[in-house]
């Protein structure tokens, strides 16, 4: 069973207890214990199911590798599934689930999988689902989506209860990995006098050193750790951050860090995660090694765990996996676990070497009493929630002839694999070291920055060197070539001297025996979490797949949460075996960010709720508020969609407005208009290059309507212009359009243009502008006194400069709705006060404000084209009937050159008309219109398509436009819509406008 | 995450200040113009893996275009510069011929 140990346990403080739940049953860890050593104290072997087969699953690693381990945490609010027990620090009240099993951990329906696997082999989802067709609709795809994704989702109705932020740094020499290797890397760069940040992801310093041992100039290496974190402590150019993984390193020195604050101790004031935002002249990678499993039958039954995890939690938590242990290897390394396990009191049954010789620890290993077997291997582990025994073989077989050795846990070592991920992120290249049998950061093909060297210097076991005194020593170069490169000048100094026990060489063994017979090999598991097995990679193979790529992505080997730290390497060792190639040829998959999972919280950081994103308010916001304002998001703004009253739905109040602002007096809020001046010696020349019709000849006074196109011939925009003075243009666009039509026409006067003398300013948010229309307009402008607004002073398509009661204003005589009209802007801080002017004013005129969708149907009604409904970035001013606006006497415009190619002149574009319903009812928004026949597909075809549908209350029946093949030549013709409810509306094709053909309500 | 320095304002700017345009140094085609060289012009754009001439704007600072001349290969920078000249100006050029000699890009090299 898996224990605690009387003894042991740097890390814990025994002194304090610490209570948490597992599947809700409540048990008992130290502070200092992680999930996983809580749990194997409790002798909770079994923590979760694999993905595919449902098959147990137990600790198998200690640190951020952790394949296995994936718990459901915390509650409510704080839910989070596929959180790493490896990595999550033990706090009082705690609770943790296990996942993927129905209906529990220990009976789970789902292990039906295994039994089926044989029917379930790589890329089964490809082979299954393609016949017959209606399966995949009935069949298979409600399997898939029952049994898709791992872990629970957090109910759709909670919210993170956290707060997360993101934190900018820059600094010379950033240093991801808090180990020896990146502590003496830090202090070697920091001596020259760089800015030196150091980040390690757990919440200790040292790595893996104080477990492995050794000495640094004659000194335990755990105190020289100590020494060395508080040396650079006192340093004042170094930053050092525990808890705080390098997360993915990027382009021309940027790196994310993930810093976990508040996981430990959930609840505590302040933000959760931080998101370090670092950009760092250089990067020293110290980021260590993984060990990687060996390929056995049965290597991923709850017991079986890396030789130097099982290390660990005896070292560092004082847990032993097992009581009677195996020790599977092609390393010396594993002798370390073996010793440790020894020490502390565990029955160490035997050690499995597939060598034939190994180094001086296994002497002591020997000398301690431990049986050495040279040449061994395991052939299959025994056992189903955890491990019974072992059956023993020669390595250099197929798998016969085996011993059975009783045992409860198994260590395997097969050789180490620096963690060159953050290396590979940005463009670093690897090499293959035959020695070590793994891949390793080639320092001549560094990830290249913006002056096209090298920014990322790879340190100690990530850079290759395993051994104390070798990591210590390139470690020390690395924070010296870091600190030069960032142009300071190191100090003269030496590497302190590591010592350790001397290592024979090891020796790859992609498999466990050499030849296993089919059997194990199917038993043989290579990614844990998504059950790739060795037998997969070899089918997959035979199949033809030779790029490591599309292997991956048809095994799913790599796939899983863990990204393949602990698969990758074996995966690809039994494909190049497959393939008859060697690994180097085969290759890597993609090494991408982030390096762990890193929570969507941090990610978001403050941008969240209000703050998300800022809304625009036009100055009469508030009273539209109070006002029973219905709020419609435009652009970034608010703007009113319609004033509901009491007892009024949304409908009604639209419809009140709408037949109070023909017959009485309406205001509406134009505020959000965009209004942009252009101003300049060429501003006309400019204006008439902009819009497709003539804006130079406008006289000073007058108002002109405009169309954009872009350079290919779409329309953008549209909207008033008023010649200001001699250089100067006021330009209205749409409300959405402001920022991007100024960004336009910068474009064009900044990379063509340039030497034409025009400036262009937003003043959108320096004016409220108000409309106001009905034919009481001027009634209630005369009663506020001041301008003369009459027909013969401010004629239709004219502005004046003037006073309207106390109020400084522009008043241009322009008309969306039909009606007599006009629309006054003041100064933004008079808005306010000059809207309730107009109210009080208007009462006795029956003044009504109203809505964004009063003002779309008005205009409807007068059939004027808004942009967004009868433009979408594909139509162009002729399918919209516009020929009038655009200019036959310019030689050149945005968009004049594109009219003229084949298909903008095409006769068979879509164009629009008008359309009302045989019935009077309102076509649905987005319905097409079908004609004869059917296309390739066998759907009818279609010959048109609604842009604009409303409920006309002042004409009592719906009313629509819509782009129509040969449109205009059919008037008084019937066409179909059918509607997604099942019905077809038939509309007649008409004129589109049906208010006022004759414009002589706003001519007055 | 570029960083390219805006000739305009002199900002070392990160790229979540820049705004990507494309390429540089079109050349306007309008009325007139044949429907193949409008073509070219309105769609047809260099996409190399190597020296890239490009356009950025300094969008969430200055608001000024301006041309950068990078490797889209390795991401070296070789030189920002104004977004006003027909041609990458001489020094630029050099900056390029020092690190890719024998470059060239469109009609330049």
């Amino acid at each position: 069973m898996s224990t605690r140990l009387a003894k042991q346990g740097r890390l814990i403080d025994r002194s304090k207890q610490v209570t948490f739940s597992f599947n809700g049953t409540t048990m008992q860890g130290y502070e200092g214990d992680t999930l996983a050593s809580a749990l194997l104290a409790n002798d909770q072997m079994m923590v979760g199911r694999s993905f595919k087969y449902h098959r147990p699953r137990g600790v198998v690693a200690s640190g951020a590798e952790e394949p296995n381990a994936l718990v459901g945490l915390g509650q409510g609010n704080r839910f989070e599934p596929n959180q790493r027990a490896t990595t999550t620090e033990l706090f009082n009240g705690l609770t943790a689930i296990s996942q993927n099993h129905w209906p529990n951990l220990d009976f789970d329906i789902g292990t039906v999988n295994t039994h089926l696997s044989r029917f379930l082999p790589a890329g089964f989802y490809y082979k299954m689902f393609i016949h017959p067709k209606p399966f995949w609709k009935h069949v298979y795809e409600p399997f898939i989506r029952q049994s898709a994704g791992l872990g629970k989702a957090p109910d759709k109705d909670s919210r993170d209860a956290d707060t997360y932020e993101h934190f900018y740094a820059f600094t010379d020499v950033l240093v991801i990995g808090g180990g020896v290797a990146g502590l003496q890397a830090a202090k070697a760069a920091a001596q020259s006098g760089a800015k030196v940040l150091l980040i390690e992801q757990t919440a200790f310093w040292g790595g893996r050193a104080p477990v492995d041992g050794g000495t640094v100039g004659g000194e335990p290496v755990d105190k020289f750790v100590e020494q060395l974190v508080s040396e650079l402590e006192t340093m004042g150019n170094v930053t050092m951050r525990s808890r705080c993984m390098g997360a993915g390193v990027y382009d021309h020195g940027y790196v994310l860090g993930y810093e976990r604050l508040n996981d430990h101790k959930p609840g505590t004031q302040g933000p959760r995660h931080r998101l370090w935002r670092i950009r760092a002249k250089q990067v020293v990678t110290a980021t260590g090694a993984i060990e990687r499993p060996l390929s056995f039958a049965g290597n991923d039954v709850p017991g079986v765990m890396l030789a130097s995890a099982m290390r660990d939690y005896v070292v560092n938590w004082g847990v032993t996996p097992g009581q009677r242990v195996v020790v599977a290897t092609n390393n010396d390394d594993a002798y370390r676990t073996a010793i440790t396990l020894k020490q502390a009191g565990v029955d160490v049954v035997r050690v499995v070497d597939a060598r034939a010789t190994a180094g001086p620890l296994a002497e002591e290993a020997r000398q301690l009493g431990i049986r050495v077997d040279p040449g061994k291997a395991i052939a299959k582990v025994k056992g189903g929630k955890r491990v019974k025994k072992v059956q023993l073989c020669n390595q250099d077989g197929i798998g016969g002839a085996r011993e059975e050795v009783d045992c409860d846990a198994v260590a395997m070592s097969g050789g180490w694999s620096p963690v060159v991920h953050l290396w590979s992120h940005c463009g670093g290249k690897l090499i293959w070291d035959d020695a070590n049998a793994h891949f390793r950061p080639d320092p001549k093909r560094p990830p290249l920055g913006a002056t096209g060297e090298g920014f990322v210097v790879a340190a100690g076991a990530s850079n290759g060197p395993l051994a104390l005194g070798e990591v210590l020593t390139d470690a020390h170069a690395a924070g010296k070539a870091a600190a030069k490169a960032a142009g300071f000048k190191p100090k003269n100094t030496r590497a302190p001297s590591g010592e350790t026990a001397e290592e024979a060489s090891m020796e790859a063994v992609w498999l466990m025996p050499a030849n296993a017979e089919v059997q194990l090999r199917m038993k043989s598991w290579l990614d844990f979490q998504n059950d790739v097995k060795v037998s997969d990679v070899q089918l997959a193979a035979r199949e033809g797949y030779e790029s490591v790529e599309h292997t991956k992505r048809y095994t799913t080997l790599g796939m899983a949460t863990d990204q393949g730290k602990l698969s990758n390497i074996n995966g690809l060792a039994i494909l190049a075996d497959a393939l008859d190639s060697e690994i180097p040829k085969v290759g890597t998959t993609t090494f991408r960010p982030p390096y762990t999972p890193i929570s969507m919280g941090s990610i978001g950081g403050e941008a969240r709720g209000e703050v998300f994103q800022p809304i625009r308010q036009t100055p009469m916001h508030n009273w539209h508020d109070k006002n029973g304002a219905d709020w419609e998001p435009v652009g970034h703004w608010r703007r009113t969609y319609a004033y509901v009253r009491p007892g009024e739905s949304v409908h009604d109040a639209v419809n009140r407005e709408m037949k109070n602002t023909r017959e009485n007096l309406g205001l509406l809020d134009a505020s959000t208009l965009g209004k942009l001046i252009v101003k300049g010696p060429d501003a006309g020349k400019f204006l008439d290059m902009m819009y497709t019709n003539m804006m130079s000849t406008l006289k000073v006074g007058k108002c002109r309507y405009g169309l954009m196109c872009s350079e290919n011939g779409f329309l953008i925009d549209d909207g008033v212009v008023a010649r200001v003075d001699e250089d100067t243009w006021l330009c209205h666009t749409t409300t959405g359009g402001a920022e991007r039509i100024h960004a336009h026409m910068e474009e064009w006067l900044q990379t063509e243009w340039w030497d034409w003398k025009v400036y262009v300013a937003n003043v959108t948010e320096q004016y409220a502008q108000v409309a106001v229309v009905g034919p009481n307009a001027r009634k209630v402008l005369d009663k506020l006194g001041g301008m003369d607004v009459s027909k013969k002073a401010l004629p239709f398509m004219e502005w004046r400069d003037g006073k309207i009661g106390d109020f400084d204003c522009r008043a241009y005589r322009i008309s969306f709705s039909g009606e007599l009209s006009y629309e006054i802007a003041v100064p933004a801080s008079k808005g306010q006060a000059f809207w309730d002017a107009l109210m009080q004013a208007g009462q006795e005129y029956g003044v009504m404000p109203y809505g964004t969708e009063c003002l779309h149907i008005l205009r409807a009604e007068k059939g004027f084209i808004m942009i967004g409904d009868e433009s979408d970035g594909t139509v162009i001013p002729q399918d919209l009937g516009l020929h009038w606006a655009l200019s036959k006497k310019k030689e050149d415009y945005l968009g004049k050159r594109a009219h003229s190619r084949t298909h903008m002149a095409d006769p068979e574009r879509w164009k629009l008309v008008g359309l009302e319903t045989v019935d009077g009812s309102v076509i649905p928004d987005g319905a097409y219109a079908v004609g004869e026949g059917v296309n390739a597909n066998g759907q009818r075809n279609m010959i048109g398509r609604v842009t604009s549908t409303y409920y006309s209350a002042n004409l009592g029946k719906g009313i629509a436009m819509g782009l129509v093949k040969h449109g205009p030549d059919r008037m008084g013709e019937i066409i179909e819509f059918p509607g997604t409810d099942d019905k077809i509306y038939k509309a007649k094709i008409v004129d589109q406008v049906f208010y006022d053909k004759d414009g002589e309500k706003q001519n007055v | 995450m570029l960083i390219l320095n805006c000739p305009y304002c002199g900002v070392d700017a990160e790229e979540t200040e820049l705004s990507a345009g494309g390429e540089a140094h079109l050349k306007r085609y309008g009325p007139g113009a044949s429907d193949e060289d409008f073509h070219d012009y309105l769609f047809m754009r260099e996409n190399p893996k190597d020296v890239h001439l490009e356009r950025w704007r300094h969008s969430n600072g200055c608001g000024k275009w301006f041309h950068a001349a990078r490797c889209t290969r390795t991401l070296e920078v070789f030189g920002t510069y104004s977004a006003q000249v027909y041609e990458p100006p001489q020094e630029i050029k050099d900056a390029i011929s020092a690190k890719r000699p024998g470059w060239t890009w469109r009609d330049f090299s």
